[in-house]
């Protein structure tokens, strides 16, 4: 008996030749272009960018990051998370204590202590404020914390097979247990007020242009290496198995491969990124408050991911800029609007957008192309190797767009 | 006042020397030398009182004393008057205002307490005889001896004689002491137990203080069930809360499978649906009619919610049937919008509800557990509200339907039923529900744009924990956490609790994901 042959799908390279000069180009637009429209073009030019504007978009990126890390795990893993907002503060607070111990004496209670330990009167740090006047370790607690958290987490809720929407009102019900603790004064991390009035950081006063550059800079670099880094892993071996995991969990199983460490994997890197994209949010923003916590906030993670467009890496970078653009103009031009736009825009991208802007653009692009194009394009090739559905394919075209 | 005079005149005849209020005592009690010599004073001036002490201790606790060069005056708006002798006196510009200190200010209460001995009013008599064991002095012991022989009605006698008691307790007479402790062990009331524990820490005598330990133990051992059934109580009231908030979901959640997130938002609905009926009713019905706005409100709310849930079904959710996490997303937007709707027309502030007249006040059980009316009726409206959904499901016709096409969606539509129009129904009837549930919880908590918000994990704990699909499931499951919860609330505080309460739901999950009470079968 004959067996016919079996080749494997070629790897897709990393970035298509227009992928990399897209990225050179956005690397070069972070790292050259915008500190010289900010630092050395005069204020008064049409051409230069506004401190408010480094701010409003380096914030902007670290959401970017978030909807990155979203993506990953409910686009090509088929898992919604409530709780990202937990890892995002989690991150955004290790770094917050280190600031704290930074402001040294010169808090309004001239004390050792951060000023609202002071008000507690507390004589000596806690235990967990051990390693906060190191910066080594304050860069390892980042991605540790969330990332322990995700594991012991993730590794109980994936062993007991939680799936689908359970998984998401559990992970809901932690961030929201999570930040009742962070709420009280007890648990040593500010309480309502959480940490702010942060002085400098690493010995250099946060409050210059060039450290707001300088930041913006470490976002946006961030933001692009874990594009690659995202890009690497679902081309890999290990992301076609977690799309196989999205569209068909049993089968996969049939097929041999345990979910468990994959899923949880998956699940760790996501966290890992959220509690980066904290950290690099909270010396831009000034303060971290248990408010990250909310279960609103979690959700608008998942709404950024949804808009520009789930299971592709540009799209929810695009959804975090459209979202968090509309809302910083709406709450500012038409503050009682807001609210009726985000909720709109969670019921129009559900309906009528389930690939996001991303999808409608490639549609729109598809149409106008001529038809001999579109069957030169790899995906039709490779697709015959996989047995998985419609959906699958649309995704990985969607993820080697 | 013939009371008064009775029981001045016993006061009179017991203390010896018979007189009024002196011009030195006036001058004593308003300007001693120390606190104490003044208390000392107003105690000796009560042991005699007549109708001037009674009004010039009065005007004391009002602070409407003054004091101009020795003389003690009673202001009154412009003029003043002499304590004394009643004539009117001219107010010097210099005169100082009579300082009391909180210690005064306790003895004054007290004093007008023994003063109000003598009031003709029962209620005034016994909150009187309250008032005055939380401060015994044996300086009013002649005063209460003389109530007592006079007094008739059982319950003030019984308070008087705990007061007697209580000032038997600082007695020099060994005998008094123990005496005092026997009776008062006998009591069940937490002021007692305090005192008791006051008399202890000061107690020279060892027969004495075994009589006085004898007596707490038993009081803690009485107190201990009230203790028990109030945390009780509380647990229920707050599981029934819990309740009537989940119960809308487990219908459209546990039945029809639709997560709504916009769940919260129709509780908030059924609340301000609550608060326009109030308006409409201090608005355009007599005062007398107030008293009826939350019966008025109840079918008001259920309808309100019912509608925008129908609307919502019919305008959202049918598209979204199989996709549940993107049913999520879209009814959090939902809520969003109800959010800001409600923000729009009702203001951001919390709107201000009353509790109609006879849901005020409570049902005293025992000496230390009091059960506020507008917790029974709520937990009574609850029990009413599961069985009205449990007949519902059970017995009518599109209970029948909505059970039909939740076992199997195709098979029922053969049969002939509408599963589109069923599916409405059902939704509505979940939505109207949670209205039922914001009716309710606008008694008890704030009515404002967030009140869903704080509903909503709660909501879906419960019915996650109870088992999806399964009505009895959630009366135990919200019963039972909100018991648990506030056990763990004495032992730990509010907010640890609920932590606690959360985290037990999370790893119970892990352990169950079926709930307590799953299906049979292949229906699991």
């Amino acid at each position: 008996m004959s067996y016919p042959s079996v080749s494997l799908p070629r790897r897709a390279p990393l970035l298509s030749r227009a992928g990399w000069a897209a990225f050179f180009t956005a690397l070069l637009a972070v790292c050259a272009l915008a500190p010289a429209l900010n630092l050395w073009v005069p204020e008064g030019s049409p051409f230069h960018l506004s401190g408010y504007m480094v701010t409003l978009l380096g914030k902007i990126m670290c959401y970017a990051i978030c909807a990155l890390a979203i993506d990953l795990i409910w686009g090509y893993t088929g898992i919604l998370s409530l709780g990202h907002g937990l890892f995002f503060a989690l991150g955004g607070y290790m770094m917050g204590m280190y600031l704290m111990r930074q402001i040294g004496r010169e808090g309004s209670y001239q004390s050792e202590l951060p000023d609202f330990m002071v008000f507690l009167d507390w004589k000596q740090l806690p235990w967990h404020w051990a390693l906060s006047d190191s910066f080594v370790a304050t860069l390892i607690l980042i991605v540790a914390v969330p990332g322990l958290v995700a594991f012991v987490f993730g590794y109980f809720a994936f062993r007991s097979r939680i799936q689908g929407v359970y998984f998401s009102i559990i992970t809901q019900a932690l961030t929201f247990a999570a930040m009742l603790l962070f709420f009280r004064n007890e648990t040593g991390f500010g309480g309502n007020n959480g940490f702010t009035d942060f002085k400098r950081i690493l010995g250099l006063p946060l409050a210059t242009p060039q450290m707001r550059m300088a930041l913006f800079v470490l976002t946006g670099v961030a933001l692009l290496g874990f594009f690659l880094l995202a890009r690497w892993l679902v081309n890999a071996k290990f992301g076609r198995v977690l799309q196989a995991i999205r569209d068909a969990e049993r089968r996969t199983m049939f097929c041999g491969y345990d979910p468990l460490p994959y899923k949880l994997t998956i699940w760790v890197i996501s966290a890992m990124m959220c509690g980066v994209a904290g950290a690099l949010y909270v010396p831009q923003v000034g303060i971290i408050n248990p408010s990250e916590m909310s279960t609103g906030a979690s959700i608008e993670m998942a709404v950024w991911a949804a808009v520009g467009g789930r299971a592709t890496l540009i799209g929810p970078i695009v959804g975090a800029f459209l979202v968090n653009g509309a809302k910083s103009w709406l709450t500012v031009a038409a503050p009682e609007y807001w609210l009726f736009f985000l909720g709109g825009l969670f019921i129009v991208v559900t309906l009528f957008m389930p690939q996001g802007v991303v999808g409608l653009v490639g549609r729109v692009l598809k149409r106008n192309r001529p038809p001999a194009h579109v069957q030169q394009a790899p995906a039709a090739t490779k697709s015959e190797a996989s047995d998985s559905t419609n959906e699958a394919n649309a995704a990985l075209q969607g993820a080697r767009a | 006042m013939v009371r008064l005079l009775l029981a001045c005149a016993l006061a009179l005849g017991l203390a010896g020397g018979a007189h009024a209020l002196t011009a030195e005592q006036a001058r004593a009690i308003a300007a001693g030398d120390s606190t104490e010599a003044r208390i000392a004073a107003l105690n000796q001036a009560v042991q005699t009182a007549d109708a001037r002490t009674a009004a010039f201790v009065d005007a004391l606790a009002n602070d409407a004393v003054k004091l101009a060069g020795g003389q003690v005056l009673v202001v009154e708006g412009e003029r003043a008057h002499d304590p004394v002798t009643g004539a009117a006196a001219a107010l010097p510009a210099d005169a100082e205002d009579v300082i009391n200190n909180n210690l005064m200010r306790a003895a004054l209460e007290a004093a007008q307490a023994a003063l109000q001995l003598g009031s003709a009013e029962e209620p005034v008599r016994l909150a009187a005889a309250r008032a005055l064991l939380s401060e015994p002095d044996a300086s009013r012991l002649p005063l209460i001896e003389a109530a007592l022989a006079s007094e008739k009605s059982p319950a003030v006698r019984a308070q008087l004689e705990l007061v007697r008691a209580a000032t038997w307790l600082a007695s020099d007479d060994k005998s008094q002491r123990l005496a005092a402790a026997e009776a008062l062990g006998a009591q069940r009331s937490p002021d007692v137990k305090l005192l008791l524990n006051q008399r202890l820490a000061d107690e020279p005598d060892a027969e004495v203080k075994a009589a006085l330990q004898r007596a707490i133990a038993h009081i803690d051992a009485s107190l201990a069930w009230g203790e028990r059934l109030g945390v009780l109580f509380t647990g229920l009231s707050l599981g029934s809360i819990l309740l009537l908030a989940a119960l809308g979901l487990a219908i459209t959640y546990g039945l029809m499978g639709v997560i709504n997130m916009a769940h919260g938002e129709l509780i908030m609905i059924g609340a301000y649906a609550t608060y326009v009926v109030q308006g409409v009713f201090q608005r355009h019905l007599p005062e007398s009619a107030f008293g009826w706005y939350l019966v008025a409100a109840v079918p008001v709310a259920f309808l309100a919610s019912a509608l925008v849930g129908a609307v919502l079904e019919r305008g959202v959710i049918r598209f979204l049937y199989g996709r549940p996490l993107e049913t999520l997303l879209a009814t959090f937007g939902i809520s969003l919008i109800l959010q800001q709707l409600v923000r729009t027309i009702f203001g951001a502030q919390n709107v201000g509800l009353e509790n109609p007249p006879w849901m005020s006040g409570g049902w005293q059980l025992l000496p230390n557990l009091t059960l506020p009316w507008n917790r029974i009726v709520i937990v009574l409206f609850a029990a009413a509200v599961v069985a009205g959904v449990a007949w519902a499901v059970a017995r009518t016709r599109l209970g029948l339907f909505v059970r039909g096409v939740t076992q199997n969606r195709p098979i029922a539509a053969c049969m002939g039923v509408n599963t589109a129009r069923v599916d409405t129904y059902a939704f509505a009837l979940g939505s109207g529900i949670a209205g039922l549930a914001g009716c309710a919880l606008s008694q008890v908590g704030n009515v404002g744009p967030d009140l869903g918000q704080s509903y909503i994990v709660d909501s879906f704990m419960v019915v996650v924990l109870g088992g999806v699909g399964q009505l009895a499931g959630t009366v135990y499951a919200a019963l039972g956490l909100g018991v648990l919860n506030k056990l763990l609330e004495g032992w730990t505080g509010a907010v640890l609790a609920k932590i606690a309460v959360l985290v037990f739901i999370i790893v119970f999950i892990q352990k169950r994901p079926q709930g307590i009470f799953a299906l049979k079968g292949r229906e699991a």
